[in-house]
């Protein structure tokens, strides 16, 4: 079982190689990737030293250009996935199939990973993009059941990459506008979601209330923790009812199944979080890289520590388990 | 280029309501509305399908006696065996264009003449041409594209019929959560079709009272309806070819007939605004995707469209 790592930054990078991550995942400092966050990402010089760090450990590099190209502006995409192929890049992760047929068809030989933005929930799905762009691995979208997974698995024609721990969509992904309905910047258009230029938290007698754009996404107490407004974590109401109307500020931990999904016939299994600092990331790697290699009985304890990184401390199984739905 | 005027789609019904106002709905669309052609069929949930079952026969052919051409949609999102094998068989068997909401429609119906619906991410022409390549030669854009990439698209994809969204709540998430179950303390799964409640989607509000988005089963779609008729002479001059107009709980005869009206120039766009404010009250109208900008923002006629274009 690989165990595929996020990486923001170079330190994040070098943190996860050394704390054993099979692959690392990052993007270049522009729309082209799904967390285009200032601050974040890397420059065509960074991602050449880190992928030759990753080699002098026997890590892969896995690049991310896993937004949708914007009509007129293709050769950005196109750039990107010529200089990630030239870097040495182990795989592209794409959503996009304008990008995913051009890279098919100039670089035949790059190895092509579906990202979990493509949105391909199914066995056609899957064969489809297998067949077409000669994609050999699939990021699952996160709409579907352990048991699911199992029944599907044996059906396609490549590997499979699940989430496993860190943020969650609820909405399936890369078909999701709410964020560019408030904003105006969608994770598919503009590799944001929620993007923090357009939040704004202000006291309103003793609350807290978080905005993202002209909407309040949420109203904290005074001494209750305050998170960030993701539009799909807030709190709003339906007729009578307030509350967390699509999912709780919680983050998702699907550890404990490690052994249901080797079974179901998973390959590697990701780690999100290309916005989390370095000693998170090497926390988390560390801490699931022992955990893979553990006997069932002593896992428990090792995960339980890392609860405490989780975002809120809450955490779910999200889709993997019937009920969530 | 030649400026055909675009003419009118109506999407699929992406509520439930219950199946004799479908069916009596479908009726008077296919006898007093002016579209050219109509796409029916389940689109957000698998559970609500036999709701529609029994009249999709009859709606057909009413729909075809009044000289409308009739496109099947498919599933927005699958994942169960049960509503992959539905799809098989709608793209192997189907007599009527099939409209492909999800990626399994997309490669089952490769080299077959289909309908690609805007709920599938073509946000460039390197897209577009490949699906056509595959058979596809009507697309609908999704609601999020800027005009910008709308002439783009289309300039750069001859031999495709391209529609865009330009009237209803648009379609902005779908999961594999039921939030309108959950609404009313049920899950998925054990859902009682409660989102039959709620012909025209339940509103969901801020906690300061401001109207946002509005839940459909597994689809959030926007509280605003969008509304393109100021647009609609740009969207002709850059080659669209038919403009698609999606269902409300409203008098849908009456807005097919106030489009209809403005592509032919026989009502000005403030007006036709101000009497699509009338036939569609129950939520403001916003355009702002068109223009680049926010989704729910209305961006008024004329000085703000030369800006934004």
């Amino acid at each position: 079982m690989e165990l595929i790592c996020p990486a923001g930054t170079p330190a994040t990078f070098r943190e996860a190689v050394d704390a054993g991550a099979d692959a690392v995942y990052c993007g270049f400092r522009d729309e082209t990737n799904a967390r285009n966050f200032p601050g974040l990402n890397f420059s065509r010089d960074e991602l050449r030293e880190a992928i030759a760090y990753a080699r002098s450990k026997g890590t892969q590099t896995f690049v991310a250009l896993n937004t949708f190209m914007r009509a007129g502006d293709e050769e950005i995409w196109y750039r990107a996935a010529a200089d990630a192929v030239a870097l040495g890049a182990d795989a592209l992760i794409l959503a996009d199939f304008g990008l995913m047929a051009h890279v098919a068809e100039h670089y035949a030989d790059q190895r092509l990973h579906v990202s979990v933005q493509a949105s391909a929930s199914n066995v056609d799905a899957i064969n489809f993009l297998v067949d077409a762009f000669n994609a050999k691995r699939v990021v699952l979208p996160r709409t579907l059941t352990i048991a699911d997974i199992a029944r599907i698995a044996p059906k396609i024609r490549c590997e499979i990459e699940v989430f496993v721990f860190g943020g969650l969509c609820v909405m399936a992904e890369g078909r999701c506008s709410l964020s560019s309905y408030a904003t105006g910047k969608s994770p598919n258009m503009n590799g944001v979601c929620s993007p923090a230029s357009h939040v704004r938290y202000r006291k309103e007698a003793d609350e807290l209330v978080s905005e993202l754009g002209a909407y309040t996404i949420n109203r904290f107490a005074a001494g209750e923790a305050a998170g960030y407004p993701t539009l799909c974590k807030g709190r709003f109401d339906i007729a009578d009812e307030r509350g967390y109307a699509f999912e709780d500020p919680v983050s998702l931990d699907v550890m404990g199944e490690i052994d249901a999904l080797t079974a179901a016939g998973v390959s590697a299994l990701k780690i999100e979080g290309r916005q989390r600092g370095k000693a998170y990331v090497a926390e988390v790697v560390s801490t699931l890289k022992k955990a893979l290699s553990a006997k069932a009985d002593d896992r428990p304890a090792l995960l339980a520590h890392l609860r405490g990184l989780s975002e809120g401390q809450k955490t779910t199984s999200g889709a993997y388990e019937k009920r969530w739905r | 280029m030649e400026t055909a005027r675009p003419s009118l789609t109506m999407g699929p019904v992406y509520y439930l309501w219950d199946s004799a106002k479908w069916r009596d709905f479908h009726f008077r669309i296919a006898d007093e509305a002016p579209f050219e052609r109509v796409v029916i069929g389940e689109t957000v949930c698998s559970k609500r399908q036999h709701f529609i079952e029994p009249h999709i026969a009859e709606v057909i052919e009413r729909l075809e006696n009044a000289g409308k051409t009739v496109l099947l949609s498919t599933l927005a999102l699958v994942t169960l065996e049960r509503e992959s094998r539905l799809i098989r068989e709608l793209a192997r068997d189907s007599e009527y264009m099939v409209e492909a909401n999800d990626l399994s429609a997309l490669g089952l119906l490769n080299g077959k003449a289909h309908s690609v619906g805007p709920l599938i991410n073509v946000y460039n022409s390197a897209t577009a041409r490949l699906l056509a390549g595959r058979g596809a030669c009507r697309i609908c854009l999704p609601p999020e594209l800027p005009f910008s990439s709308v002439k783009r698209v289309i300039a750069e994809t001859p031999g495709v019929d391209f529609e865009v969204f330009a009237f209803g709540r648009m379609p902005l998430a779908i999961s594999a959560r039921c939030a309108h179950a959950r609404s009313k303390g049920k899950i998925k799964d054990s859902c009682q079709f409660v989102c039959s409640d709620d012909p025209d989607g339940l509103p969901v509000k801020t906690l300061d009272r401001q109207s946002f988005l509005a839940l459909n089963g597994v689809q959030t779609i926007s509280h605003t309806c969008q509304a393109l008729l100021g647009e609609l002479p740009d969207l002709a001059a850059c080659g669209v070819s038919a403009i698609r107009i999606s269902p409300q709980d409203c008098d849908m005869v009456a807005v097919a007939s106030l489009y209809s009206a403005a592509l032919d120039g026989a009502i000005g766009a403030d007006e036709a605004v101000d009497k699509l404010r009338m036939l569609y009250p129950a939520a403001p109208l916003s355009n702002g995707f068109h223009h680049a900008r926010e989704g729910a923002a209305w961006v008024a006629r004329a000085r703000d469209t030369a800006q934004a274009g």
